[in-house]
């Protein structure tokens, strides 16, 4: 990492580490105890390290002039193994805690291991920790392949993965101490919601200044959906997180926002969340992987026009469909049952795109397990925008809604399409940075790539059924109007489903283990950097 | 043919490509499939319809009502009063109920004891049980030993009000603290105590002293109990945190204040009166089944 970096750059590199050490400090000293302060002294250790790193290495001897001709992929990588790290600890959390709600006598008495606790370490370590890093570690890589520019610059790449990862270190060790704002994918409290900001806008200047100096003419179709994903997550984090400390020396604040305008702003946040952050960006992963290792064009750069603009225009208007039959006004949710049909054809115009891509490439789908993952991504993306459109309609949200078909919905999406894409991405990567022609094991890949399906599907089939069951139960009445249920006999029937669903998430942890290992083994063996086309057009000699 | 001709043709589809090309990707411009124009149309179409008949778009501080003039808070009481009439029928006569009267009615009790476990299982059983056997620290429901009464009247009076609650009308039962008492005594006095749970206590002149000079005053003379309370009875077993010798010691340190929530304003009148019902009867039932 600092091998790369030149003289000037790794001082520029060591200020603000001193900076973020000394701002850590403060925050330490102006806290006094509690979490707060223990995130002052993460960041003070942090800041301490990076410039015992740099200084010590300061007058190493520089990089060559070469490498301004060539990609730079080390943040990529660190990004990488930072995706890695956080899909094995994130989804073994969500295995534990789905072994909870089968065993929940096992629950250990410690107030930081209780399950309120642990599920939103689970949700921020995968959504954020898992997806975030691969978001930024993959567009790094895209973006300049596809504008064949270098990073604008050697430094902010780094300030964006490490500052984005402290933020995802203080939210989840701060929910294990019991910090959170209480909102759903948005606990973190306020102090990390500004150090996100800070850092979300120097990863949009770095994505903007470099598309800046892009040598191709046209912006690829990739770019656009990671823009979009950087921008409108911006916008989302700041409005949903608007809130007022109870003192600038404590982890606590109340958000400006209240009663019914709190839910709608939480779930216009919630579900663009999943549009601009789980959808967007991972489309702009497709884009860019599936083409390059098929090897086919994009089928339709018209499709992909419609689905572009139909995904960014509808999406934002979708987050009151999570709010059916409440305090919401009728109207509202109207709008956003219908705007979430409207949003279907976009969605299925991405998937059906991404399989006629596949056309004459069909038999590379069956042999490569790499590219297999990417076609289950894309078949995923298919049916939980599908499922998305129809849960949202009114009258089919009285029956699934509060129900664990809601859970497998979201796992249909995140294992099924977002993690599927992660991983083909991955293992397209991390062969070509370690300047290698594959993975160390590519029966690893096969062994993963099973568990991962099968995984998924075992999830899935089983939070269906478990949410059927349940949407069923609740609303049955007997003939004499009374209910035929109690709640508890539902949670009773739940029980083999919750089994059921441990086993899938414990296949499918298993799966990324194996991928864990697949990469290390790889990065261990790395000999140069990735071969790439020259970056610059070279004249002709 | 076309002005873009020069550009290159995929062989696989036939179409030509826009001439893009990003680090290998190549892009085909192929037009869109008629389906997707018509799926786009017919989404766009249900949308339009929906937002005709129902209520929409905001306008200033109004909105478009729709066609159909529903409104979702009169669509929910609607629903509810429908259900409300249907178990008017079985409801309605417990709001005074003449329990022993209900006793001997067979189709009343029918129509209405299922939909009295239910409720039962919904606000009861997180703490006794689902079939009212009770769990460490809550009492069991299901046997024929209760610290006031166990006929249905007062049991509805201990739902109603609760123990050891706000209520004005509370039952109120506490368990003083005997910290003060030398330790000695307090050991001997729990031993005592444990022996009087099987019935095998030996006559022991110093601690029988202690017992009825501290303790006979709420649970009986040799903690028969029965007086009706709060104080259960020590020599049947029922005592609900235990009568284990560290128990009975953690019991004689602390004291004792269990509560029980009151229903008033979460459960109808009629609702109160079923459940009570149902409870009276678990014992029985109980009892029926071990037979």
């Amino acid at each position: 990492m600092i091998a790369t970096l030149t003289v000037s750059e790794r001082q520029a590199g060591l200020l603000l580490s001193i900076i973020l050490a000394a701002l850590g400090l403060a925050m330490a000293a102006a806290a006094r105890q509690g979490v707060m302060s223990v995130h002052g002294f993460l960041a003070l250790g942090l800041g301490v390290g990076l410039a015992f790193m740099l200084g010590g290495a300061i007058y190493d001897p520089e990089p060559d002039e070469d490498r301004l001709r060539s990609y730079y992929d080390a943040p990529t990588q660190f990004g990488i193994v930072m995706t890695l790290i956080w899909a094995v600890i994130a989804m073994a959390v969500g295995v534990w805690v789905a072994a909870l709600l089968y065993w929940p006598e096992a629950t250990p008495l410690w107030p930081e291991t209780s399950f309120g606790r642990l599920r939103p370490v689970h949700t921020t370590g995968i959504i954020f920790g898992f997806g975030g890093n691969a978001l930024i570690a993959t567009s790094f890589h895209v973006l300049q392949r596809t504008s064949r520019a270098r990073l604008a610059d050697s430094i902010s790449p780094w300030v964006v993965l490490l500052g984005y990862n402290l933020f995802c270190v203080w939210a989840v060790t701060g929910y294990l101490m019991g910090s959170t704002q209480s909102k759903e994918y948005a606990e973190a409290e306020w102090y990390a919601d500004l150090w996100l900001v800070v850092v979300w806008v120097t990863y949009f200047v770095l994505y903007l200044r470099t598309l800046a100096r892009r040598n191709e003419p046209h912006i690829y179709v990739a770019n656009w959906y990671y823009l979009a994903f950087i921008l409108v997550v911006a916008m989302l984090h700041i409005v949903n997180n608007l809130a007022l400390p109870v003192r600038w020396s404590s982890a606590e604040s109340f958000p400006i926002w209240s009663g019914v305008q709190d839910a709608m702003i939480q779930w216009w946040y919630g579900h663009n969340a999943v549009a601009f952050f789980l959808t967007a960006g991972f489309l702009g992963m497709l884009y860019y992987f599936l083409p390059i290792r098929s090897g086919r064009p994009i089928w339709s750069y018209r499709l992909s026009i419609i689905s572009f603009w139909g995904i960014t225009f509808f999406y934002i208007w979708v987050g009151s469909h999570h709010l059916h039959y409440t305090a919401l006004p009728y109207w509202a949710q109207t709008l956003g049952m219908t705007f979430s049909v409207m949003l279907l054809v976009p969605s299925w115009a991405s998937a059906g795109n991404a399989i006629a891509t596949l056309n004459g490439a069909w038999h590379k789908v069956r042999d490569d397990a790499t590219l297999r993952f990417m076609f289950v991504a894309a078949v995923f993306y298919g049916l939980s925008t599908f499922e998305g459109s129809f849960l949202a309609i009114r009258p089919v949200n009285s029956l699934s809604h509060y129900t664990d078909w809601t859970v497998g919905h979201v796992h249909s999406g995140t294992l099924g399409w977002v993690a599927m894409i992660v991983f083909g991405a991955i293992y397209t990567l991390v062969p070509q940075i370690s300047g290698r022609d594959a993975m160390v094991s590519s029966r690893a890949i096969e062994w993963h790539f099973w568990l991962a399906v099968s995984g998924t599907l075992v999830y899935v089939v089983a939070m269906w059924n478990a949410g059927i069951t349940q949407g069923l139960m609740w609303r049955a009445y007997d003939e004499n109007g009374a209910l035929s249920y109690s709640f508890l006999q539902s949670v009773q029937a739940m029980a083999p489903y919750y089994l059921l669903r441990t086993i899938g998430g414990g296949l499918f942890l298993a799966g990324a283990v194996i991928c864990a290992w697949n990469c290390w083994a790889t990065l261990r063996l790395a000999h140069g950097s990735a071969k790439d086309r020259p970056l610059l057009p070279q004249p002709a000699e | 043919m076309s002005k873009h001709s020069h550009r290159e043709i995929d062989p696989v589809t036939g179409h030509e490509t826009t001439g893009h090309d990003w680090n290998g990707i190549k892009e085909l411009n192929t037009p869109l499939p008629k389906i997707v124009i018509w799926a786009l149309i017919l989404t766009f179409v249900y949308s339009v319809i929906a937002w005709i008949l129902l209520p929409a778009w905001p306008i200033g501080r109004d909105y478009t009502r729709g066609l159909l003039g529903l409104d979702q808070s009169d669509i929910a009481l609607e629903d509810y009063r429908a259900l409300a009439t249907k178990r008017q029928d079985w409801l309605q006569p417990f709001e005074n109920v003449d329990f022993s009267a209900l006793q001997a009615d067979d189709v009343w009790q029918n129509n209405a004891l299922p939909a009295a476990q239910r409720l039962f299982e919904d606000n009861c059983a997180v703490c006794h049980g689902m079939q009212g056997r009770g769990i460490q620290g809550f009492p069991v429901l299901s046997d024929e030993t209760w610290l006031w009464s166990g006929t249905p009247e007062e049991i509805a009076q201990t739902i109603r009000y609760g123990i050891n609650t706000d209520s004005a009308d509370t039952r109120y039962a506490e368990m003083p603290s005997f910290n003060w008492m030398e330790r000695p005594d307090r050991v001997a006095l729990a031993e005592y105590v444990v022996l009087l749970g099987d019935g095998s206590v030996k006559p022991n002149a110093a601690a029988a002293t202690l017992f009825s000079e501290n303790c006979a005053a709420c649970h009986g003379e040799a903690g028969i109990g029965g007086l009706e309370n709060g104080a259960p009875a020590l020599n049947d077993s029922s005592v609900i945190y235990g009568q284990d010798f560290s128990t009975v010691m953690q019991t004689l340190w602390s004291g004792r204040q269990g509560v029980m929530p009151a229903w008033t304003d979460r459960l109808t009148q009629a609702e109160i009166n079923l459940l009570a019902f149902y409870v009276s009867r678990l014992g029985a039932d109980e009892k029926q089944v071990a037979q």
